[in-house]
C-alpha cells in the first residue's frame, strides 16, 4: 500500500494558444496521440476545430427535421379535425376540408415548431444552461470569449496522465498550460 | 461577389479598388470586441442619447395615452366608419411589419449567400425587426375593440363551441405574424448567446455580471458547441427565409383575397415583400447612418455596407415601380369598370396628392440612387430613406383607403379623414420604436462581436 499523497482530482489540462491555426493544429495532434475526451475552446466558430477533435456530426438538424414534420402535421391536423370533425362550418359552399386554405398555418406552424425545437434542441444537446464549468476556475480561460483559443485534455480520458499528459501539451507550444480544478 | 471562405481575406483586400472595404485594416480580435462591448460597458451616458430616449419615452407617453382613452371609449375615436372599417390601425401595421423585414433580410438571406458584409449590421437590424413587428401586432389587437380578448384569435378548446375560421386569410395572418415574431426573437437571442459571454467577462459591476451571465447560459466557446450552434443558425436561417417570404404574402393575401377592386390582383405578393425589404433597408440606414456617427463605428460600418444598403433599396424600389405599374396596366386590361375606376380615382380622385407623392417618393427620388457620388454621401442617404418611409406608407395609405373609400355603389361610398387619435397611436409606436432601439443599443453589443472575429484574415485556419 502506497503512502504517496493523493493529488486532488482535478478536471483536465487545459492549453493556451494565440491563434486559431495553432489550436487545430494541436487539438489534430491530440487526437493523433489518442485523446479523446478532449474539447477545443475559441472565441468564435472554426470548423476545423470540431473536426480535429473528433466531433463530425451534430444531431441538430434531425431535432429540426422531427420538429418541422411533427409541426406541419399538427397544424394540418388541427385544422382538418376542426373544419370536418369537431365544427363544421359551411363558408361560401367550400368543401370542409378545402386544404389549400390549410398550407399557411400548416406551414407557419412547421417553421414555428422547427424552429423553436431546434433552440431548444441546440441548448439541451450543449447541456446549456450551466452557469458553472470548472473550465470557468481557471484565470486565463476568460479570454475564450475575447481573443484565446484553448485545448483541454480532460482527466476523465483513460490515456490521461498528469505527467505524461502536461509533457505532451508542453510540445504543442502552448502559451500556458493549466490545471483545470473542480 | 464571392465571400466564401477562401474570399475572407479579399474582405481586407478589396477587389474593387473604388469601393470602400467592409472592415478597415489593423483592427484585431481584441480591439473589436472592446469597441463594441465598452460602447455598452464602460461609455458614460451621452447627452444625445438622452434626448433620443426622451423624444422616443414622450411619443411613447402619447401612445400610452392613446391607447387609455382607446380602451374606455372604443375605436369610435379613430376616423374608421363603415365603409372603411381599416383605416390607420391596417396601414400602420402593413407599414411596420414591412420595415421588420429587412432585418430577417440581412441577418438570414445574405447569411445563406454568404455575404459576410452583413456581420456587422445583422444584429441591429434583427432588433430592428423585432420592435417593428412588436408596433405592427399592437395594430390588429387595438383595432379589435376589445383586445383584451385577443388570444380568441388562437384556436383553443373554448366554452363557447366555436373555433377560428381557417378559410380566411385574417386567421393566416395570425398564425404568419405569430411565428415571425417568435423565430426573429429566438434568431436574434442565438445570435446573442456568445456575445453575453463575452460581455460577462467584460463587465466589471457585479450585477452587469451576473446579468449577463444568467443570458449567456454558460456559455464557454466549446467546439462541440460550436458545431452544433452553426448547424442551429444556418437552419434557422434557412427557415427564416420562406418565413419572411410568407409573412408578407399573408399579409398582401389579407387584400388580394378580397374582391375589392384594386385589391383582387395577384401581383400583390411579391411587391408587398418587394416593398417590405423595400422600406425596411430604409430604416436599417435611417438607424445605422446615426449608430455609426455616434458611436464611431466607420471602422465597422463601413461606407461599404450603407451603399450595399443603398443598392438593394434601388433594386427593390424598381420591383414596387413595377407593380405600380402593372397595376395600372390590369386596371385597364382587365376591362372591369370598377377596376379603371379604382385606378382613375386614384390618380384623380380625392386622394390624388398621396398617389403622386409616393410615386414621387418611392420612384422618382430613389432613382439618384444611381449616382456613385450619391451613395458615397450619409447625409443624402439619409434623407432618401426617409423619403422612402413617407412614400412607403403613402403607397399603403393609397392601397387601402382608396379603394375601400370608393368600391362598387356610388351609394356606399365615404370618406377617410384619420383622427388626432389615429395620428397619437401612429406616432406612439414610432415612439416606442425610437425608445425601444435607444435601450436596445445601449444594453446590448450592436454589432454581432463573435461574428465579426470571423472577418478577420487570421480568423481562417492555414493548411500546413
Amino acid at each position: 500500500m502506497s503512502h504517496q499523497a493523493m493529488a486532488p482530482p482535478i478536471y483536465g489540462l487545459i492549453a493556451e494558444f494565440d491563434t486559431s491555426t495553432e489550436l487545430v493544429d494541436a487539438s489534430r495532434a491530440a487526437y493523433a496521440a489518442g485523446y479523446r475526451k478532449m474539447d477545443a475552446y475559441s472565441p468564435f466558430p472554426i470548423e476545423e476545430a470540431s473536426e480535429a477533435i473528433g466531433f463530425h456530426k451534430s444531431r441538430v438538424p434531425l431535432v429540426v427535421l422531427l420538429g418541422g414534420l411533427l409541426g406541419g402535421l399538427s397544424g394540418f391536423g388541427l385544422q382538418y379535425w376542426i373544419n370536418v370533425i369537431a365544427y363544421p362550418l359551411n363558408v361560401g359552399g367550400k368543401p370542409y376540408d378545402s386544404w389549400p386554405a390549410f398550407i399557411v398555418p400548416s406551414f407557419e406552424m412547421t417553421i414555428l415548431f422547427a424552429g423553436l425545437s431546434g433552440v431548444f434542441g441546440m441548448f439541451a444537446l450543449n447541456g446549456l444552461p450551466m452557469p458553472y464549468h470548472p473550465l470557468f476556475h481557471v484565470e486565463q480561460f476568460s479570454r475564450v470569449t475575447r481573443d484565446k483559443f484553448f485545448l483541454c485534455v480532460e482527466a476523465a480520458d483513460p490515456k490521461f496522465d498528469l505527467v505524461d499528459t502536461q509533457r505532451f501539451m508542453e510540445s504543442l507550444k502552448p502559451v500556458s498550460i493549466a490545471e483545470v480544478p473542480h | 461577389m464571392n465571400q466564401g471562405p477562401e474570399g475572407k481575406t479579399a474582405l481586407l483586400e478589396n477587389p474593387w479598388p473604388d469601393e470602400p472595404p467592409v472592415l478597415t485594416p489593423g483592427q484585431s480580435y481584441g480591439s473589436m470586441t472592446d469597441q463594441i462591448a465598452d460602447a455598452v460597458l464602460t461609455r458614460p451616458i451621452g447627452l444625445g442619447w438622452l434626448a433620443g430616449l426622451a423624444i422616443g419615452m414622450g411619443l411613447l407617453g402619447i401612445l400610452m395615452m392613446a391607447i387609455t382613452y382607446l380602451f374606455l371609449v372604443g375605436v369610435g375615436i379613430w376616423g374608421i366608419n363603415i365603409p372603411i372599417g381599416w383605416g390607420f390601425a391596417i396601414i400602420n401595421f402593413v407599414w411596420w411589419i414591412g420595415i421588420g423585414h429587412a432585418g430577417t433580410l440581412i441577418s438570414a438571406i445574405l447569411l445563406l449567400l454568404k455575404q459576410s458584409w452583413r456581420n456587422s449590421i445583422n444584429r441591429f437590424a434583427e432588433a430592428m425587426t423585432l420592435f417593428a413587428v412588436a408596433c405592427a401586432g399592437m395594430f390588429p389587437l387595438l383595432h379589435m375593440g376589445r383586445p383584451w380578448l385577443g388570444y380568441w384569435m388562437f384556436p383553443y378548446p373554448n366554452s363557447m363551441g366555436v373555433w377560428p375560421q381557417f378559410r380566411s386569410p385574417l386567421v393566416w395572418d395570425v398564425f404568419a405574424v405569430s411565428t415571425y415574431a417568435t423565430i426573429s426573437a429566438v434568431f436574434w437571442y442565438v445570435g446573442l448567446v456568445p456575445d453575453f459571454a463575452t460581455m460577462r467577462e467584460k463587465a466589471s459591476n457585479r450585477y452587469t455580471k451576473s446579468v449577463y451571465g444568467l443570458l449567456a447560459m454558460g456559455w464557454r466557446g466549446s467546439a462541440r458547441h460550436w458545431k452544433r450552434y452553426e448547424a442551429l443558425y444556418i437552419l434557422l436561417a434557412g427557415i427564416a427565409t420562406p418565413l419572411v417570404l410568407s409573412v408578407h404574402t399573408v399579409v398582401s393575401f389579407d387584400f388580394a383575397i378580397s374582391i375589392v377592386p384594386g385589391w383582387h390582383t395577384t401581383i400583390f405578393p411579391p411587391y408587398f415583400v418587394a416593398g417590405a425589404i423595400y422600406s425596411g433597408f430604409a430604416m436599417v440606414l435611417v438607424l445605422a447612418i446615426p449608430i455609426r456617427h455616434y458611436y464611431g463605428l466607420q471602422n465597422m460600418i463601413t461606407m461599404r455596407h450603407l451603399q450595399n444598403s443603398a443598392k438593394i433599396m434601388l433594386a427593390t424600389g424598381l420591383i414596387v415601380g413595377y407593380g405600380y405599374f402593372f397595376e395600372a396596366f390590369m386596371a385597364f386590361y382587365s376591362g372591369s369598370t370598377y377596376e379603371r375606376f379604382m385606378m382613375e380615382n386614384r390618380w384623380m380622385g380625392p386622394y390624388a396628392v398621396f398617389y403622386w407623392s409616393l410615386i414621387f417618393f418611392n420612384l422618382v427620388v430613389p432613382q439618384v440612387l444611381w449616382l456613385p457620388k450619391v451613395r458615397a454621401n450619409t447625409i443624402w442617404l439619409f434623407l432618401i430613406s426617409l423619403v422612402i418611409l413617407v412614400g412607403m406608407w403613402l403607397e399603403r395609405f393609397i392601397i387601402i383607403i382608396t379603394s375601400l373609400t370608393r368600391d362598387f355603389l356610388p351609394s356606399s361610398w365615404g370618406h377617410y379623414v384619420a383622427t388626432r387619435w389615429d395620428y397619437a397611436v401612429f406616432f406612439g409606436t414610432i415612439g416606442l420604436f425610437t425608445a425601444a432601439m435607444f435601450i436596445f443599443i445601449r444594453i446590448m453589443p450592436a454589432i454581432s462581436i463573435f461574428e465579426m472575429r470571423t472577418l478577420l484574415p487570421e480568423a481562417e485556419v492555414k493548411a500546413k
